[in-house]
């Protein structure tokens, strides 16, 4: 198997290890009593929200959810593959629309959307990540970068109007509550969100746990290496791009649902930019960082407005700059450091991810 | 035949603006290996401060050189400031930082000289070039300027031994630092010339497309499809690449029937998608031998 | 203050309008939410940020007029509150916006959001939720429709109509002429261009030529204007906005290329659009209006002009008085505030949209004078009519007659 020689080779983002050695066996019994602790505690507190806020705050964590999502699904492709994706927004757009087109033109219920969209998004890409093997660092983000470009014209294009609504876009309703439960609609949404969530977030965590994450994870951090073991990385990096594809889908479908609208300027490149975001955040190579990311994306541009409307940009720009100089890894990094010096442990010095 | 003609002159004279932005781009890539979001944004800046000391009386050859020194000093300044701090967190993080400027800038500049358009001079007059009126003679001063740039960075990087301790601390910067090249500071010095490159393709660019805070975004991305085509190591070739970019997307409006309107920018990114599957690394990028 | 005269007094009044407008006479007051007896709270959003925030100059224009009517004691006594967020042109971000303006700051309506997709991306929870869209800052079609809904209305010219007032100048003046639309890529454009397309009617086959589309992100549309001189049009209807409508103008003038040009109402303000350009290069540019351009010497002692020059100065100091969206925001404000002074003490939303659809020969600071509004329940549409106005390299010249349905 021929050995990829570009120059770019050595150059693509990685993400960070968990500190490993002494540190990592100290508070190990801790973290192994702590994280059910934790996840069951968290559960607890988000089945119970909703019904304490307002409708619009539910509406408001449906949507953090819904980028989390998203963003598991880029952070399994960059951030645990070391693929470099700056189109997702274009498959969190062709989830949206498919669920879309769906309940709108065909009346299909909105839960059959979610795997369909899905499904779609997979194949997508999955198609997308067979040429895609052939590139590496920039030149991946590019032709990631043309997708998501293509995407809104694509969607507003002449002849796919009468599918797509063109550039009016389609309404959707929001589903009510089954078996007349007494929530109303917006609460039943975000535990129906909640409940794809958790789904996708386990199975994301049994995926990265397990042997094909193991290859997924070696291919990040050296091809050439994986490749001399005996991965089929072409299968591998091209099946990541399917399943990553995949979750962005399924969480544009929802998406689509919560906001009962789709248009194609909403799927723009600033979305794709606004999940990177999200994901360097939340912590790149994470899963729980991912909800970190989600509520980033949502809260933040709203919490730059109220400082200042007319400097609305700069005083993003700042919170983002302050959080990346006060954690460089995100938020799962910090948790990880925090974590680590509670247990006790010194800080062993990692050099996988960084620049020489 | 003359309206292909046609298209191809008006695609090379937009595409003077893209293959300037182009150079820019991979004048920074090569300082330091990242591609700068900001890149437009900074352009953008410059041009506005430019704009301002002309409003305040300067001349234009004056605010000119003016906005050109200022931005050289501010590329160093936020390498130093912003970017030096971070260089060791992923790389991820850094496109970050980057996103985080571009905010700042666009949003700074939108407070401080509001969204309205403002004409922009020109030092080359607007006349038609050589009485070919699809060329004027501003977009053929441009590309002059392009080409001019182009080989005072060749000659730079090939012959001045300046030049050559940039390109060893890009290239590899632990060899670098033990033949005693000063690496942090080559850096700030490629931010530096970025910069100021940017500040004259804005100052160059404006008067085509109106002063305004948003006016540099589709710019950066024709400029970045360009770079890539044309291949990142390669100023040269991201040149190429930027004519290229508005020869192709005029073309394809142009010619394609139907589809070609609506869709000319997909279609020029797919052309170049299937470049890369053919030649990776872009058309005239290096391919450099990565050994286990 | 003795409340219970006011409020004998202030009885009366809705009284008489409600006999007027045909509500059956109450004699205590209503109120939905956001409002109480010192205070309206009005929602809105816009875009003060992305590629399109030139335009958030109307919601800072927008809210200087409602602080000047509060200075001037209020709507009936109630001071308003303006609450105005950025959506960014992001229709799911507008859908956030609105949402926590209505069910977390529980605004009373929203008082003329701004886009046109952002817009409909709000439309169905609105009219769903029953809150008054009250006069929205855009000129799509879509706005007048009471019978689907009710509970949205516009307020400008609708970009169709105007595209078929277009055509119809065309067939009038180059009948055999070949026509190159230019269009943003969007539901805004469209509407344009779907407007000029109907207005020539059967000769669109003969008589369209090129219909040329850009994004908010195209650096510049000067290769589609090169494209039309290239396919032979003589005329050339310029639906851009201030950025594209002037490279345009400008670029049409550096290829020597003097179609039957006209611009749009968006793209036609002298100061944003017109100056970059290029006065002279703007010359013979025909255009339709309804708002008064203040750059026109002929409204210096205006009673109009001088209250609106009035208004910038003292509450918005920083605006560009040549600007023509710091024109629409107040005018289209003071809509507002006439819907909700005629809706007294009966603050409801049913009512107030009962007022919106009753008015009758109402004008503004602003209008070009002949211009009323008028609405009835069957029509959503205030201001139906525009003026032509070629450019004579200096300033606008108005001609003909006032064009478009006065019917209400």
């Amino acid at each position: 198997m021929t050995v990829p020689t570009e120059e770019i080779a050595a150059k693509q983002p990685v993400a960070v290890a968990p500190p490993v050695g002494a540190a990592r066996r100290g508070a190990a019994l801790d973290v192994a009593l702590a994280r059910p602790v934790v996840i069951a505690a968290s559960l607890v507190i988000a089945l119970v929200i909703p019904l304490v806020v307002r409708s619009f705050i539910a509406f408001q964590l449906t949507q953090v959810m819904v980028y989390a999502l998203a963003i598991l699904g880029l952070n399994l492709l960059t951030g645990y593959n070391g693929q470099f994706s700056l189109g997702h927004s274009a498959f969190y757009g062709i989830g949206a629309y498919t669920a879309a087109i769906m309940m709108h033109r065909w009346d299909i219920t909105y839960f059959w959307t979610l795997p369909s969209a899905g499904l779609v998004c997979f194949a997508v890409g999955f198609l997308f990540g067979l040429p895609a093997l052939r590139l590496q660092g920039l030149y991946l983000a590019l032709a990631t970068f043309a997708l998501a470009v293509a995407m809104p014209q694509i969607l507003k294009f002449g002849p796919l109007e009468h599918w797509t609504g063109g550039v009016q876009g389609l309404v959707i309703d929001k589903p009510d509550p089954p078996f007349g439960l007494p929530i109303d609609a917006d609460q039943w949404l975000y535990y129906f969100t909640l409940a794809v969530l958790v789904l996708m977030f386990a199975g994301a965590t049994s995926l990265v746990n397990s042997r094909s994450g193991r290859a997924i994870k070696a291919i990040r951090d050296n091809p050439i290496a994986a490749a001399a073991m005996g991965i089929n990385t072409a299968l591998y990096k091209t099946l990541t791009f399917g399943v990553s594809a995949l979750y962005t889908g399924v969480a544009g479908a929802l998406g689509a649902i919560v906001v009962q609208f789709v248009a194609p300027d909403s799927f723009s490149f600033f979305l794709s930019v606004s999940f990177l975001v999200g994901l360097v955040i939340g912590g790149v190579g994470s899963i729980p960082g991912c909800l970190v990311g989600g509520l980033f994306v949502l809260y933040v541009p709203n919490i730059a407005e109220s400082v200042s409307t007319g400097l609305a940009g700069v005083v993003y720009g700042v919170i983002l700059l302050i959080i990346i100089f006060v954690m460089p890894d995100g938020a799962a990094g910090f948790a990880r450091l925090a974590a680590a010096r509670l247990a006790g442990a010194k800080q062993p010095h990692t050099t996988e991810g960084r620049l020489p | 035949m003359e309206l292909l003609l046609q298209q191809v002159m008006a695609g090379l004279a937009t595409g003077g603006i893209y293959a300037l932005m182009a150079l820019a781009v991979v004048m920074i890539y090569q300082a330091i290996d990242h591609l700068n979001f900001a890149q437009g944004e900074m352009a953008m800046f410059s041009t506005f401060i430019a704009w301002q000391l002309m409003q305040w009386g300067q001349p234009y050859w004056a605010a000119f050189a003016i906005a050109v020194v200022l931005s050289f000093v501010g590329g160093v300044v936020i390498e130093r400031v912003l970017f030096r701090p971070i260089h060791n967190a992923p790389i991820l993080s850094s496109i970050v930082a980057f996103i985080a400027l571009f905010s700042i800038l666009n949003s700074g500049a939108g407070y401080l000289f509001d969204y309205t358009i403002k004409e922009f001079p020109t030092p080359f007059g607007s006349k038609p070039f050589l009485g070919i009126t699809l060329i004027s003679t501003h977009q053929a001063g441009m590309i002059g300027v392009t080409l001019g740039m182009l080989a005072l960075l060749y000659l730079f990087f090939r012959g001045t031994r300046l030049g050559l301790a940039m390109r060893a601390a890009a290239a590899n910067p632990e060899s670098a630092r033990l033949v005693g090249i000063r690496v942090g500071w080559m850096t700030a010095l490629g931010w530096g010339m970025a910069a100021a490159i940017g500040a004259v393709a804005g100052v160059l660019i404006a008067p085509v497309v109106f002063l305004e805070p948003n006016m540099m975004l589709g710019v950066l991305l024709y400029g970045f499809a360009g770079a890539v085509l044309g291949g990142l190591t390669s100023p040269g070739g991201a040149v190429f690449g930027g004519f290229a970019m508005g020869v192709i997307e005029n073309l394809a409006g142009t010619f394609i029937p139907y589809v070609g309107r609506e869709l000319k920018l997909t279609i020029a990114l797919v052309l170049i998608v299937a470049v890369l599957m053919v030649r990776p690394s872009g058309i005239f990028g290096r391919r450099l031998v990565v050994r286990v | 203050m003795n409340r219970l005269t006011r409020r004998t007094i202030l009885a009366a009044a809705p009284s008489a309008l409600a006999l007027a407008s045909g509500l059956p006479a109450f004699a205590q007051k209503k109120y939905d939410a956001g409002v109480t007896d010192s205070e309206i709270k009005l929602g809105h959003t816009a875009f003060y940020t992305g590629p399109a925030s030139s335009y958030g100059t109307i919601g800072k224009a927008m809210a200087a007029y409602y602080r000047m009517v509060n200075d001037q004691g209020g709507v009936n006594g109630r001071k308003i509150t303006f609450l105005s967020y950025d959506d960014a042109y992001s229709p799911p971000k507008t859908v956030e916006q609105t949402r926590r303006l209505v069910e977390q700051d529980g605004v009373f309506l929203m008082a003329s959001p701004l886009g046109t997709p952002t817009n409909s991306a709000t439309q169905h929870y609105l009219n769903q939720k029953k809150v008054p869209q009250l006069f929205v800052a855009t000129g799509a079609t879509k706005w007048d429709d009471p019978k689907h809904f009710p509970w949205t209305i516009g307020w400008q010219p609708n970009y169709q109509g105007e595209g078929r007032i277009y055509a119809s100048y065309i067939l009038k003046e180059r009948p055999n002429g070949k026509v190159g639309v230019l269009y943003q890529n969007d539901d805004f454009g469209k509407d344009y261009l779907k407007g000029v397309k109907d207005g020539l009617g059967d000769k669109v086959k003969a008589m369209f030529a090129v219909e040329a589309s850009y994004e908010t992100t195209d650096p510049t549309v000067d290769s589609l204007i090169v494209s039309m001189k290239a396919a032979g049009c003589d005329v050339f209807v310029n639906t851009g906005i201030p950025k594209f409508a002037a490279q345009a103008i400008r670029k049409a003038a550096e290829l020597d290329w003097k179609p039957l040009h006209i611009v749009s109402s968006v793209g036609n303000s002298v100061a944003t659009v017109l100056k970059p350009a290029g006065l002279e290069n703007s010359k013979d540019l025909i255009s339709d209006f309804y708002l008064k351009d203040p750059t026109d010497p002929q409204w210096k002692d205006d009673e109009g002009y001088k209250w609106w020059l009035g208004l910038m100065e003292k509450y918005y100091p920083e605006g560009d008085k040549t600007d023509v969206f710091n024109v629409y925001g107040p005018s289209v404000a003071a809509t507002t505030v006439q819907v909700l002074k005629m809706s007294g003490d009966q603050l409801t939303r049913e009512n107030v949209m009962k007022q919106a659809a009753s008015l009758h020969d109402f004008t503004v600071p602003m209008l070009l004078p002949g211009i009323k509004i008028n609405t009835s329940p069957t029509d959503f549409a205030p201001v139906k009519q525009v003026q032509m106005g070629r450019f004579n390299g200096e300033r606008w010249q108005l001609f003909g007659e006032l064009i478009g349905a006065v019917s209400g």
